[in-house]
Order: structure tokens, then C-alpha cells, then sequence
């Protein structure tokens, strides 16, 4: 008996540290980005992100001033400065990439004839020497240095006004908002006649609006920019609403036809009996039962608008007034591809609303999924 | 602001719209018809032969303009040349076969496919059945499956960051090399590494994927009888034995289902490798290619189109089941 418990609980540890390996692989990525988010640039090149939150050690070199900042002092040529900016602190300095950290803070050292460099703990330091210096450009002082902790929200504010993305923020709601809204409305009519309605043709109907869940997007890419070209809506946001509904409408009909399906037989009967007529049992009694169902394709259609690029390059245009957050996002990976500062602010302002409405809402984008994919197919 | 009111003002007609049709419509209808009168019987009968297509018909026009007609159109356009005014027959579909990049995209498709459903799918089964069994299993299936929420494109920024590249002298700041390096290896510009850089663009799918994969599973994993496994376990099953012989053959139906599921998303994967790689090095897929024909440098529209069926055609399958799946279903 006691062989047994004792299994069972390695098991369970077992089972724990999996789940927490499992778990700490599919959030590290994102954790990774949102802590870059909040370092400046600095501490971003100097060290990796999971050593934000220790003192970091850093390395890198000044030069000092050359002849024109010298200065004669009781007959000898001095030059000074300081090697350090901000909070650092000097660990150990050197004056050959090969030995960076040769001294120690305070050392007097002789770099080339005559030339006497002391380097303090404070960061200041004198180059002196007898004769008067002669060089183009100042001597590397290699640094090793300490920086506390620091975090900040500068990239945020820099991110929403000087990168554009408040604007694109505010276009990405633009497109969602009534992209999201309106097909609902729509395929909550169509789906109320699939469900609850005789007419010929129905199967077909049910069996065509499965078929188009799956039409790949690329195919309407083409013909419908032309269509839209050729009827005068051209690019622009009437265009994107229409295709987002167009291509969200499939998922809604069926969402909602296979939700309002399972909706108690007898109660629509009896309305029926007593006098009401389609629209009102719709009104009245379908669409407040299915209110789950509507969350769910709402959140669905949400997030997909929010996070789509293809439809909104497509239909939108590519102009700096007209981009959304995605197409910001794909700019800036172009042109400011080292620049993770940036990057990184950006990518968590575009997937922050997602995020919200993801933890938010989980209950109906799960119960959604199930009856999208486990019912039928 | 301009710009609030402009969506505000679509909403609002949108919706007005949409209910004046419907509504209005009914008007109408109940007004050519009257259930009452002599002929009460004979106009109920007519008007609830019409009130269906009344229902219906918004949703039908939308996504017959939106999706049928281009489906056709695509096809007309595939036939014809780079601006549709000359037919030229299956030439576009000759040139693919023989095109170097279309090769490629092919094959990378069809790695694609053969790698991502299936990492995604097993990933997910052992998260559900991992979560299902821990006190906090709830936090733990949030947080795998909250990729889902996040956009391709941020996706690809976020795992850009992981396979950053600097100079082996340099810090690594990219985790990848980090810890390729601490392991004593040299850092890697994994982005440009033919051809295992097609493998890093895959796991961003499926990192996003497993989270969709989980849920569905997990509850399916609940859903088989408690019976079952309980007569296995006195049986003298091991845990494992009970999971691979138990329970997966009784979700196996679920199992299928994720995987087309997948399949779809992985065959129009487009977002990923455009922000990531652009198709360079040896990593272009159908969806890009197509892209590029379309928008950079002259379009032409019917290599685009005819890429654009390629993936229509590689989809139908899957379509096709499924019809066939939720026919059975509704019998």
C-alpha cells in the first residue's frame, strides 16, 4: 500500500513540473518581449531581458577629448573627462580591446611615452603628458560597468506619438468596431432561418455556408479589389468593413445555426401557437437565448479583425494616415529591425486590447471553439 | 475624432440598416399577405414560403459576392493573362510547375503541413491531459493558450526577438543564442539558416495553434466514460497505457478534427513568413507568393490567381469532408 502512495505522488510531482515546463515555454516568448518593452535601448543591447531585473554588467569604451581639448597645466598637457553616464558604476578599465577590465579604478597607468592615464572611481579621468599631445582622435578608455535595475515607460510615449501608433490604435478600432458588429446582425437572421425555418433548399444551403468556412482569403484577394475598384469604393474603410463581413459571415451563420438548433423545441412551438410571428419569436425569444453564442462569434470576429494584416494591406492601403497597428508593426520591422525598443513597445500595444478581451472573455471564445470544431466539423 | 464619428456613423446605419431590412421587409410582406381575411390560410402559407429567402437573403448576397463570385472570378483570371484581357489557358498553371519559387512554396507548404498539425496537435493533447490533472490546471491552459489572442504579426515580432543574432564577441540578447552559447555553441543567424530556418518559422504557428488544440481536447478528454478507463485501471494499465490505449482511441474523431482544423490555418499561412523572412532564403509558402505576384513590382493577375486556386484546390478536401461530416451530423 505504501508503494503505491509513494508512486502516486512522484507521479503527481511529475505531472506538476511538466505542466510548469509546458506553461513557462508558451509564456517566456511573450514575457521576454514585454520586460524589452520597459528597458531603454542601452540596457536592451548591453544585456539580455531576463537579466533586467539584477544589476547588469556592461562593457563598451569612450574616447577621450584629443589636442584641441587639452589644456597646459604648470608645463604639463592635460587632458580630462569622464568615462561614465547616468547611474553606472566603475568596476575595472583598460586601454586594449584584448584586456578591457586590465585595471583597477584609481590605477595610474603609462599608455605610450610619456602619456599617464588615471582613470577614478567616479568615472572622471586625466591623460597627462609631458609634451603636447599630438593625435586625430581621442585614446579608447575600455569600460566595465555596473548599472542598477532601471526601468522605464519612456518607449511607450515615444512609441504612441513619434512612431505613429496612437493613430494606428485608433484606425485598427475603426475597421473592428463595425466589422465586428455588423455581421452578427446578419447572420443571426440567416441563421434563425437555417435552424428554425421549412424551406426547400436548407440542407444545401447548411451544407454550402460549411463548405465556405474554409475558402482560403487569397483567393477573393483580386477579384474583389477590382470589384470594389470598378463599383467606386476603391480603397478605404466601407471597402474593409464589407470584406471583413463577407469573410466573417460563414463562421457567424454557422456558429449561430448550430447554437440555435439546440434551443428548446417547445418553446418556440408554443409561441408559434399563440399567434407570434417569425420576427417576433426571433426578437423576443431567439436572441436573447442565444447571447453565449453571440459572444462568442463577437470575440471570434474581434480578434481576428484586430490581428488580421493580410485584409487590411489589401483594402486598405499602405499610406501613414491609413495603417493599422499590424501594418505599423510590419513597417517597423522593416526599417527599425534592430531597434527592439521599438519593436518590442509596439508589439505590446497592438496585443494588449487582444489580451484584455482574451482573458476577459475566455469562458465564451472557449464554449465558441467547442461548438465550432467538436459539433461539427 | 473625425474618425470616431466616421465608425460611429457606420455602426449606427450598419445596425439601422440591417434591422430596417429585416423589419421592414416583414412589413411588407405581412402587408401583401395578410394572415387574416378569407384567404388567411392560403397567404400564410405563401408568406412563410418567402420570409426564409427575406431572412436569409443579406447574408446570402454577402457571401456569395465575397466568396463565391471570387472563387469564380479567381478561376476566369487564372486562365487569362497578366491584366485579364487575353486568355491564355492553363499557361499560368504551366509556368508553376515549372517555376523555381513555386517549387519551393510547394514543398515549404507541404513541410508546412506535415510538421505543424502535428506538433500542434500532439503539444495539445499533452497539455489537456497535463492540466487536466493539477490544482491550478486552469491558470496553466489561460496561459497556453493565450497566444491565440496575439496576432501573427506580433507573434512574429516576439519570436524575432528570440533568434536575434549578434556578433559572437557580443552579448547575445536573443534567448536562443543565449543559451546556445552558454552551451558552449557559436550564435546563429537562425532566420537565414537553410533550410532549418523553415522549422523556426513553424514553431511560431505552433505555439500559437496548441492553445486551440488543448482546449478542443481537453474537452474531449472529459467527455469519454469514466468506465472505460476505471475498468483498465484494475486491469492493471499504467498511466501511460491508459492515455495512449485508453483514452486516445476514444477521441480520435476530436483528434481528426483539430488537425484539418489546423491544416486549413497552416495551408493559407501567410502573416508569419511575411513579417519574418519575406520568402527569402528558402522559406516562401503559397500565400506570400501569391502576395508577391499581386502587389510588388508590375501585378500579374493571373500567376496570382492561379497560385490563388492552387490553394483553393489544396483546401477542397478538407472542405468536402467536412460538408460530409456536418451532413451526417444533421441526420
Amino acid at each position: 500500500m505504501d508503494g503505491m502512495a509513494g508512486q502516486k505522488s512522484t507521479l503527481t510531482w511529475v505531472v506538476n513540473i511538466s505542466a510548469l515546463l509546458l506553461v513557462l515555454a508558451w509564456t517566456i516568448p511573450t514575457l521576454g518581449l514585454l520586460v524589452s518593452s520597459f528597458r531603454d535601448r542601452d540596457q536592451i543591447a548591453g544585456s539580455g531581458w531576463w537579466a533586467a531585473f539584477s544589476t547588469s554588467e556592461q562593457t563598451g569604451f569612450v574616447r577621450t577629448g584629443t589636442d584641441d581639448d587639452a589644456t597646459q597645466v604648470d608645463g604639463i598637457y592635460v587632458i580630462e573627462g569622464t568615462v561614465l553616464e547616468g547611474a553606472q558604476e566603475l568596476i575595472a578599465w583598460g586601454t586594449r580591446s584584448r584586456e578591457p577590465g586590465a585595471y583597477q579604478p584609481g590605477e595610474t597607468v603609462e599608455i605610450e611615452d610619456g602619456w599617464q592615464l588615471t582613470v577614478n572611481e567616479d568615472g572622471s579621468y586625466r591623460l597627462t603628458s609631458d609634451a603636447p599631445f599630438e593625435m586625430r582622435r581621442g585614446e579608447r578608455i575600455f569600460t566595465t560597468t555596473k548599472a542598477p535595475a532601471n526601468l522605464t515607460t519612456a518607449n511607450y510615449q515615444r512609441v504612441l506619438t513619434a512612431e505613429g501608433l496612437g493613430r494606428a490604435f485608433m484606425n485598427t478600432l475603426t475597421v473592428t468596431i463595425p466589422a465586428t458588429v455588423i455581421p452578427i446582425l446578419i447572420a443571426a437572421f440567416a441563421a434563425y432561418a437555417l435552424a428554425w425555418m421549412q424551406f426547400p433548399g436548407r440542407a444545401l444551403l447548411t451544407a454550402a455556408v460549411v463548405g465556405l468556412l474554409v475558402v482560403p482569403l487569397q483567393v477573393s484577394l483580386i477579384p474583389l479589389l477590382q470589384m470594389h475598384n470598378s463599383i467606386g469604393i476603391g480603397k478605404g474603410y466601407l471597402g474593409i468593413w464589407l470584406a471583413h463581413t463577407g469573410f466573417g459571415l460563414p463562421l457567424a451563420v454557422y456558429l449561430l445555426r448550430n447554437y440555435m438548433v439546440g434551443l428548446p423545441r417547445e418553446v418556440i412551438e408554443s409561441a408559434r401557437v399563440d399567434g407570434a410571428t417569425d420576427f417576433q419569436i426571433f426578437r423576443r425569444i431567439i436572441l436573447p437565448l442565444s447571447f453565449p453564442a453571440l459572444a462568442s462569434f463577437a470575440i471570434f470576429q474581434f480578434l481576428w479583425v484586430w490581428n488580421d494584416l493580410l485584409v487590411a494591406t489589401v483594402f486598405l492601403g499602405n499610406t501613414r494616415e491609413q495603417l493599422v497597428m499590424t501594418g505599423v508593426l510590419r513597417e517597423l520591422m522593416g526599417s527599425k529591425g534592430g531597434e527592439w525598443e521599438i519593436l518590442a513597445t509596439s508589439a505590446f500595444i497592438s496585443i494588449a486590447v487582444p489580451l484584455i478581451v482574451f482573458f476577459s472573455m475566455q469562458r465564451y471564445l472557449v464554449r465558441g471553439l467547442l461548438a465550432g470544431s467538436v459539433k461539427g466539423g | 475624432m473625425e474618425l470616431f464619428w466616421l465608425a460611429a456613423r457606420t455602426i449606427v446605419i450598419g445596425v439601422f440598416g440591417c434591422v430596417a431590412w429585416f423589419w421592414g421587409s416583414n412589413m411588407v410582406l405581412d402587408a401583401i399577405y395578410p394572415p387574416r381575411g378569407e384567404k388567411a390560410g392560403d397567404n400564410i402559407r405563401r408568406a412563410n414560403q418567402i420570409r426564409p429567402w427575406l431572412f436569409l437573403g443579406p447574408a446570402i448576397l454577402f457571401m456569395g459576392l465575397y466568396l463565391v463570385y471570387p472563387v469564380l472570378d479567381s478561376l476566369w483570371r487564372s486562365l487569362h493573362n497578366a491584366d485579364g484581357s487575353r486568355f491564355v489557358g492553363v499557361d499560368n498553371y504551366t509556368w508553376a510547375v515549372g517555376d523555381a519559387k513555386f517549387r519551393e512554396s510547394m514543398r515549404n507548404n507541404m513541410l508546412w503541413l506535415l510538421v505543424v498539425p502535428a506538433l500542434s496537435t500532439l503539444f495539445g493533447l499533452i497539455a489537456a491531459q497535463l492540466t487536466d490533472r493539477i490544482r491550478w490546471g486552469n491558470i496553466g491552459k489561460s496561459l497556453i493558450f493565450m497566444p491565440m489572442a496575439i496576432s501573427f504579426v506580433g507573434a512574429g515580432v516576439i519570436w524575432k526577438f528570440i533568434y536575434e543574432y549578434r556578433d559572437a564577441d557580443e552579448t547575445q540578447i536573443g534567448l536562443l543564442n543565449y543559451l546556445v552559447t552558454r552551451l558552449g555553441g557559436d550564435p546563429q543567424l537562425w532566420l537565414t539558416l537553410i533550410p532549418w530556418n523553415n522549422f523556426f518559422l513553424m514553431i511560431v504557428l505552433v505555439w500559437i495553434q496548441t492553445g486551440f488544440a488543448m482546449v478542443i481536447l481537453s474537452a474531449a478528454l472529459r467527455g469519454i466514460p469514466e468506465e472505460t478507463i476505471e475498468a483498465a485501471i484494475l486491469d492493471g494499465a499504467s498511466p501511460l497505457q491508459v492515455f495512449f490505449k485508453i483514452k486516445v482511441p476514444q477521441i480520435m474523431g476530436t483528434i481528426a478534427v483539430v488537425w484539418t482544423t489546423i491544416t486549413i490555418v497552416v495551408l493559407k499561412v501567410f502573416d508569419i513568413v511575411f513579417v519574418m523572412t519575406n520568402g527569402q532564403w528558402g522559406t516562401q509558402v503559397l500565400a506570400n507568393l501569391m502576395y508577391d505576384w499581386m502587389f510588388r513590382g508590375t501585378p500579374d493577375y493571373g500567376r496570382g490567381s492561379a497560385i490563388a486556386i492552387v490553394l483553393m484546390l489544396l483546401v477542397t478536401p478538407i472542405m468536402i469532408w467536412n460538408i460530409r461530416n456536418a451532413r451526417k451530423e444533421v441526420r
